[in-house]
């Protein structure tokens, strides 16, 4: 007996989801989660991976049945069926692409305004700034917002500011309330950190994997990235933007520390002021 | 203007004008078809500089440490491959190469509409080429870069960066040339009695692909004489310290420079439609919607640019407007794959190398296309953007895609240039080092980037050693890989099977004609073709003698 067709794309149908489910869920293709909007970034991640894993194989194995299935004998001179379309087949796979890139465009939007991304970030000077965390402030839904990443953070008054400047070939960190310069950036785990940076040479990127945020550092346009650690520890800064032939060797640290170690960290490093 | 010669002048015409024999193409020819082979052996010679110069990053990027070339010399190699792989490589032999070949015969002309024109732009590419290249011995290359963003482009050293812009204004001419002549071509010249909806879908994707060409080169050239004022006249349009701004450059260079994909891509999806129905023995599926989503592809393309720079400091409402726009050209692209796999489904397939160089641009691309949407996700792109991921997103699209498919085409009209064909063992050991190899190469890239290895780098942090290893042996299989090819070329063409007019039994105008085909393409009338995808019918009843089976399907219930 035959199997029925509508039965077997089903089953095919079902296989494709939970393949799509186990490469999102148990294949780990990203580096360690540490700030606070990673989590949020790698759920966006898996809906992802899961969609593509489904549509890449679907239309692999379609290609590759058809090729084998369908295959010409030799010496077979003989043409297909003249089939010159079906429009409601046609209807179809346009109308699945759209409903898949819209739901993807829905929800991307979603996660990015949970990362912070959706505020301005084209800081006009620093009183711009900090206008825009008072606004953000009065916010009701503030409490269940996961600020970071991308925007002037959850505005629980002690953010940390530092002062990031990149040159050829290197970041240099400056805390403004204790007057520490360093070449590496280090910061509490929980709280928020919002660096304010400028370029003086060429155009450089500041990106740290573990956190997933990157933001071009561009001369002339000062441009402002906000953070939540999440786990101390030591991960890359890695600039990612072509600056000049050692921008390969442009690299830091940013060392994550439990809030107490942190404290300790700027307490030993402030430089005595002269009185 | 030289269609309108009565056939009996052409001989003498020809003989006092022009070389014949192979000299012909190292003249000015004013034939279509010399120039298209032109623009097509050119290339692939460049490609092979440029293939050079990959090899030069691959074997760099073998150990974690800057030990193979100076970081200097890595960057300006970086810039070379880029810029010769596009515009010398890409865009002329899938517009330049295939378009001159192929439109006049599809439209039913004996020529071009302006051939004279048709010669210029070919013969402004090998100058503007070796300019390129030459500029590396002469002070050293731009190393910007094939974005060449400024102040890094202002500040590196001025000669090569100049060199670069001049070849780069250059080629953008030549292209914008060919564009005019293909827009003219298709427009003006098909032949009495050829309905634009009749065309061979090819017309039509040169048709979207000149428009953009004609549209978006121009503000490339307009962006690149500033950047040159910055470097040479010290003006300050992008550079910050006279006040100018460097993110303007962005948008500027990437309202060509995203049509410019599409300019490399949507060619190839043109030949695919040719290659495909004739191994399949069935109609292009769905012609009407490959047409309006070649058109969509034109006008979307045109509003996504900013997706290249959602790191840049652009303001959310452009950063979300450029993610909805760029995901949704996923919609037509995917259309025309379906339509792709639909022919292909109760074909009757001819396993050859055309066909499955066909079928690994299909998968190869589908996977592009895959990683493309996510990137068009801002909060996805902003961690993965400048990094591996994306040079392993356009390397699906590019090399996986239209390289692919410029090999598919040369197997499949290689009978047409010369009347020989290729050997088909040759072809598919050549498919199986490609496939392998670009793979190998290509696909551990995305993770690379997304465990954090950016862009553009010679030297790395050490874990990612083993994977950037296995990438160096792909592309030493790809380098591998054109031996073959090009091995099957040479001993084809000498002494390969005579192929006739028309081996693969196709109906479109360039088969309809011997091959090589004369210098008027067809000895008496043009043959008018209204179903250039006339293929198909039950089994048993049709043979391409008899008429084309779409009546009988009409019938069917
Ligand atoms: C489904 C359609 C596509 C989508 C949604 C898409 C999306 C994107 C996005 C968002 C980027 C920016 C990534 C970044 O720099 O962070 C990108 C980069 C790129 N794409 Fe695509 N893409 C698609 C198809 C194509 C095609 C057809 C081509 C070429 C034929 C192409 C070639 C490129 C190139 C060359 C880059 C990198 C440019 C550079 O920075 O040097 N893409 N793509
Ligand atoms: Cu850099
Ligand atoms: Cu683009």
């Amino acid at each position: 007996m035959r199997i029925p067709s509508a039965i077997l794309t089903l089953v095919v149908g079902m296989a494709l989801v939970l393949l799509g489910q186990w490469v999102a869920n148990d294949v780990n293709l990203l580096p360690e989660s540490a700030s606070v909007n990673a989590p949020v970034y790698d759920e966006l991640f898996r809906v992802l991976v899961a969609i593509g894993t489904m549509l890449l194989v679907g239309i692999t194995g379609v290609v590759i049945y058809s090729l084998v299935r369908f295959r010409r004998q030799d010496g077979d001179s003989q043409d297909g069926p003249a089939i010159e379309g079906n429009l409601s087949l046609e209807l179809f796979w346009t109308a699945i692409p759209a409903v898949v890139v819209l739901f993807l465009g829905i929800y991307s939007y979603d996660i990015y305004d949970r990362m912070g991304g959706m505020a301005d970030l084209n800081g006009h000077g620093m009183a711009h700034q900090t206008e825009l965390a008072s606004v953000r402030h009065s916010e009701p839904d503030d409490e269940n917002r996961i600020w970071g990443g991308i925007a002037p953070a959850k505005s629980s008054g002690d953010v940390i500011p530092v002062e990031v400047t990149a040159l050829q070939f290197a970041f240099i960190f400056h805390y403004p309330e204790q007057n520490i310069t360093s070449g590496e950036l280090h910061v509490p785990t929980g709280q928020t950190v919002e660096l304010r940076m400028k370029a003086n040479d060429v155009i450089h990127a500041f990106w740290v994997p573990e956190f997933r945020i990157k933001q071009d550092i561009i001369p002339g346009q000062p441009t402002v990235l906000s953070f939540t650690a999440r786990k101390a520890g030591d991960y890359p800064i890695v600039c990612a933007e072509l600056c000049g032939p050692y921008h390969g060797g442009m690299r830091s640290h940013v060392v994550v520390d439990e809030p107490d170690a942190f404290s300790n960290w700027l307490e030993a490093n402030t430089p005595a002021t002269l009185s | 203007m030289t269609i309108a010669t009565p056939p009996s002048q052409t001989p003498e015409a020809n003989l006092s004008l022009q070389p014949t024999g192979w000299l012909k193409y190292f003249s000015f020819s004013l034939d279509h078809k010399v120039i298209g082979l032109q623009y097509i052996v050119c290339g692939f010679l460049f490609y092979l500089i440029g293939g050079a110069l990959a090899g030069v990053i691959r074997t760099e990027l073998a150990t974690p440490i800057s030990d193979f070339v100076s970081r200097d010399t890595y960057n300006q190699v970086l810039t070379l491959h880029g810029t010769v792989m596009i515009f010398l490589w890409i865009v002329p032999v899938i517009n330049g190469g295939f378009g001159n070949y192929l439109i006049p015969f599809y439209v039913g002309a004996r020529d071009m509409a302006f051939p004279r024109l048709n010669a210029v732009a070919f013969w402004m590419i090998p100058p503007s080429g070796l300019l390129l290249i030459s500029s590396y011995f002469i002070g050293g290359a731009a190393q910007s870069g094939w974005t060449a963003y400024p102040p890094l482009s202002i500040t590196t050293p001025a000669m090569g960066q100049i060199l670069w812009i001049v070849s780069v204004l250059l080629l953008g001419g030549s292209s914008i040339f060919g564009g005019i002549n293909f827009i003219a071509t298709i427009l003006k010249f098909r032949q009495p009695g050829l309905k634009l909806m009749q065309m061979p879908m090819y017309c039509w994707a040169m048709l979207g692909t000149s428009i953009l060409v004609v549209l978006a080169t121009p503000v490339l050239a307009g962006t690149l004489i500033l950047l040159s004022m910055d470097i040479v006249a010290h003006t300050g349009f992008f550079n910050p310290a006279s006040g100018g701004n460097v993110v303007v450059y962005q948008h500027l260079f990437w309202f060509y420079s995203h049509p410019a994909v599409y300019i490399m891509v949507l060619p190839a999806f043109g030949l695919v439609s040719e290659i495909l129905p004739i191994h399949a023995r069935k109609p292009l599926f769905g012609y009407v919607t490959m047409v309006y989503s070649i058109m969509a592809i034109v006008v979307l393309g045109l509003v996504v640019w900013a997706h290249h720079m959602f790191t840049s400091g652009t303001p959310p409402w452009m950063r979300l407007f450029f993610t909805i726009a760029t995901a949704f050209i996923a919609v037509p692209t995917g259309i025309k794959f379906f339509n792709w796999i639909a022919t292909l489904w109760q074909g009757r397939l001819a396993l050859n190398s055309a066909m499955l160089f066909s079928c690994a641009f299909i998968l190869q691309f589908v996977f592009g296309g895959i990683t493309g949407v996510a990137l068009a996700q801002v909060p996805f792109d902003v961690h993965v953007h400048d990094t591996y991921f994306v040079v392993g997103h356009f390397h699906y699209i590019v090399y996986g895609g239209t390289v692919f498919v410029i090999f598919a085409s040369i197997y499949h009209w290689f009978p047409k240039f010369t009347g020989r064909m290729l050997d088909e063992k040759l072809g598919r050991l050549h498919l199986a080092l490609t496939f392998i190899g670009f793979n190998l190469c290509f696909a551990p890239q995305h993770w690379l980037g997304l465990n954090g290895m950016p862009r553009r780098v010679a030297e790395y942090d050490p874990q990612f050693t083993l994977i950037n290893q296995i990438s160096s042996v792909g592309a030493l299989l790809m380098a591998i890989s054109t031996l073959p090819f090009l091995f099957n070329v040479v001993i084809s063409m000498v002494r390969g099977t005579p192929s006739g007019p028309n081996p693969w039994r196709a109906l479109t105008p360039e088969w309809l004609t011997s091959s090589p085909p004369p210098v008027e393409n067809w000895k008496g009338a043009a043959p008018l073709v209204h179903e250039p995808y006339g293929y198909g019918g039950p089994p048993g009843v049709m043979d391409l003698n008899q008429a084309s089976g779409r009546d009988l399907w009409r019938n069917e219930p």
